[in-house]
Formats: C-alpha cells, structure tokens, sequence
C-alpha cells in the first residue's frame, strides 16, 4: 500500500496529461477540420461538396481502429517520421472531423433557407451568408450534437493505448501489471478521471448553450 | 431597367416558366398577378437569380445576370427583394438589419449606414423599434423593415414576392401604403402580389401569369374593365365577385 498509493498518484497524472494532450489537440485540429468541411458540404460549388462528402464517408465508416493501423503502419512508408502520441492525434482528428463536420452541418440545416435567401440578396458572397447569417444562428443547435462528438473523442483516445502511447488506459494497463492486488482501486481511479474530464465538456456546453439562447 | 427575353424554366417535368418576355422601363410598376401555381413567385426570384432559368436571357440595368460568384453578389445588391415571410436576420435588431448590407456590401461606415438607416426606418414609419429584435414586431411592422432594409442599398428595382400575403388584414395597409409612397417616388418595381387594390392605384402595368406563361399585359384599367384573354376572364371573375 505504502508503494502503491504515490505510484498510482503519479501515474494518474501521467496517464491523463497525455489523454488530455490527445483530446486538446484532436479536438483543435478536428474542429477547424470538420468546420471546413461542413462549409464544403453546402458550398455552391460542386467538387468542393463532392470532396466533402467523399471524405465524411470514408472516415465516419471506417472503424477508429483501422485507421489507427493505417497511420501507424502506413504513414512511417510514405517518410512520415512523427512520435506515437502525434500519430494519435493525427488519426483522432482525421476520424472526429467527420462527426464535426456533420454536427455542424446539421445546425445549418435548421436555419430556415430564407434567412440565406435574404442575405444573398442584399448582396452578400457565400462567406459573408454563411459568417454573418447562418453560422451564428447555427451555432446554437450545434452545440448538444457536437457536444457528443467530443465526448466520444475523449473517451476514443483510450484506443492509443494499444498503439504504444501510455495515456490514461495505458496507465490502467500498467498498474494491473505492476500491482495485481489492487486492481479496483486502479480501475475506479482511471475510470473517475474519464468521468470527470466527460463532466466538464457536458458543463462547458450547457454553460454555452444557455449564453447563446438569450440571444433571439 | 429589367429585361426578359424568351425565358425557360423546369422544375423537373413542370414547365414553370415558358417564354417569359417581359420588358420593364426605369420607374415603372409592374405587378404580377395571377392563380395560385401560375409561376409569378419563380418569376420574380429569377430576376436577382434566387432562381436559376434554364434557357433565354434576363439582363438588369442593361448587363445579363451573372451565374454566380462576387459578380452575382455585386447586382444583386442593386436588386432590393421583399419576401413573403419578410426573412428578416433573427439575430439581430432592426437597426443592424437595415446596416449591414451598406457596411458589409456597399463599405459604408457605420455612422453613415446607421444615419441612413434611421432614415429609411422613418420613411417607412417604423424607425421607433431601431433596437428591437424582429420577433418583437408584428408582422406589419417587420415587413416594413424588409422594405427599408432592401432600400438602405439604394437599390435599381425592388422585387416584391407576395409582400402582404403572410399579414393579418389590418397589417396590409400599412405595408401596402409604403409600396405606393416608393411608387409615387419613381423607383421601379415589380410586385407579385393578390391584391388587385394595390395593382389598381399604383401600378403602371399588370402583368397576368397563367400556367408558367405571361398570357396578357395592359394597363390596370384595361386589364380589370376589358380582359381580353378567357383565362384572364376567369380569374378575375373569381376573385372580384366577393
């Protein structure tokens, strides 16, 4: 016990500082990713959405799992030469933007058209209809979907565990080694933790979602 | 000022739109009427190209629509267009409806699109609700915003599609007495609408649609006393009976 207790502080914080690593840059990069895809997917102009749509159905249909293989594997013959963790990150983003992309697109879709309608007519560009107009009125709608979306994520970065980046899960794994008898206490400690950071993206987004509903 | 010339429109299998030539002068007021399904609405939406026509040419102001991009944006700036539903931006207050057009489109500064916009909010009669959101006015009051919003650009034609049709009957007026104001100011306008008074009092022409064609055009006085055209016979005895 004497061992065990600092040994599992320690590698408690370890552990999460890389998942909370892996979910802070996926989640970044992911963002900006499917934010532009979704503005793809309604653009006017057909091989941008075409392009979007290909790639939401290739990503979002492949198993988290799979593509991790395909980055760890296949990315190192094409001279890519990066640390595991980043290899993670790579994938996560790559897989999350597809659901990004789609939550996003959702929220545009209950802006009613005519409020597209008016503002193309007054003679704003796409960009202009899309930043001024529907974005804002969008962004409302989006947050319960994309919320998930990045729950998901956070609880996906588990799965860099088997590809030799010891975040929280890989921790887990590690204590069960190193200190059989005390398995449950290792398991609840790792598992509270992904409670928690789950804890704090759901009141991060109804904080949000109750600032952005006074607007109307 | 708008031109017309042997317009073409499917909607799939449906003919909407068939040999559409229409001609309309600087500071004319032409209004569309016709049944329910005849096209007007899809007329009027072509003409800033809110609707795409499959073949013939439509030209504002002398220079054909562009298909699409910053070009399409630059004239459909100089086209006001009033919706039935008015469309106003939810998100934002009246005031910020009327200026953001001038200050994203047309560059104005803020102090001046804000003057002008109170402006155009007095001449329409509602520049008291400047702060308000447009699910706090009737919907009297938002159309009339719609209209000083489409005139802050100091536009070359106002499209009107069905502007009091989503109003409670006492709103009518109101929004109607605007549209006669601009008339008598010369502004050109073409106005789909059912209200055969409006087309009476301020309308140079009337322009009656039927089944995607433009089957008779006269001056309001002709066309109500001596329709020429059965279909036209039709439909106004339907409607003035009552």
């Amino acid at each position: 016990m004497d061992e065990y207790l600092p040994e599992l502080m320690r590698r408690l914080l370890d552990g999460f500082s890389m998942t909370l690593f892996l979910l802070g840059w996926s989640a970044l990069f992911a963002t900006i990713v499917g934010t532009m895809l979704a503005i793809f997917r309604v653009s006017p102009v057909p091989p941008l959405r075409a392009f979007g749509t290909s790639y939401v159905n290739i990503f979002r249909n492949t198993p988290l799992v799979v593509l991790f293989i395909l980055a760890v594997e296949g990315l190192p013959t094409l001279g890519v030469a990066i640390p595991f963790e980043w290899f993670a990150v790579v994938t996560l983003s790559t897989y999350t933007s597809a659901f990004i992309c789609e939550a996003i697109r959702s929220g545009i879709n209950t802006v009613d058209p005519g409020q597209a309608e008016a503002s193309r007519s007054v003679g704003m560009t796409f960009g202009q209809t899309l930043g001024q107009i529907v974005l804002p009125q969008a962004s409302r709608a989006v947050i319960p979907p994309l919320t998930s979306v990045y729950i998901a994520l956070a609880k996906n970065t588990a799965i860099a565990a088997a590809f030799g980046v010891v975040e929280a899960t890989g921790q887990l794994s590690n204590l069960i080694r190193d200190f059989a008898p005390f398995i449950y206490p290792s398991f609840f400690a790792i598992a509270g933790g992904y409670i928690l950071i789950v804890a704090v993206i759901s009141g991060i987004a109804s904080a949000l979602e109750r600032k952005l509903a006074v607007v109307r | 000022m708008v031109a017309m010339d042997s317009v073409q429109k499917w909607f799939g299998k449906l003919h909407v739109l068939q040999d559409i030539d229409l001609q309309i002068t600087p500071g004319e007021v032409v209004v569309v009427i016709g049944p329910s399904g005849s096209g007007k609405s899809t007329l009027c939406r072509t003409i800033n190209r809110l609707e795409t026509i499959d073949e013939g040419v439509i030209a504002v102001d002398g220079q054909e629509l562009p298909k699409e991009g910053k070009s399409l944006a630059g004239l459909r700036a100089d086209v006001g267009m009033v919706f039935q539903q008015f469309n106003l931006f939810a998100h934002k207050t009246v005031l910020e409806n009327v200026t953001l057009g001038p200050i994203k489109v047309r560059k104005h500064s803020k102090a001046d699109a804000d003057r002008k916009a109170h402006e155009q909010l007095r001449r329409v009669g509602v520049d008291d609700q400047a702060n308000k959101y447009p699910a706090q006015l009737s919907g009297g009051q938002q159309q009339r915003v719609a209209i000083a919003r489409a005139l802050a650009m100091e536009p070359k034609v106002m499209l009107f599609d069905e502007p009091t049709s989503a109003l409670d009957p006492e709103m009518i007026k109101e929004v109607l007495d605007s549209m006669v104001d601009l008339a008598k100011q010369g502004m050109t306008m073409v106005v789909v609408t059912h209200e055969m008074g409006f087309a009476r009092t301020a309308a140079h022409r009337v322009s009656f649609m039927a089944d995607g064609r433009l089957v008779e055009e006269n001056t309001p006085n002709e066309f109500f006393t001596n329709p020429q055209s059965d279909r036209a016979k039709d439909f106004l005895g339907k409607i003035l009976e009552h």
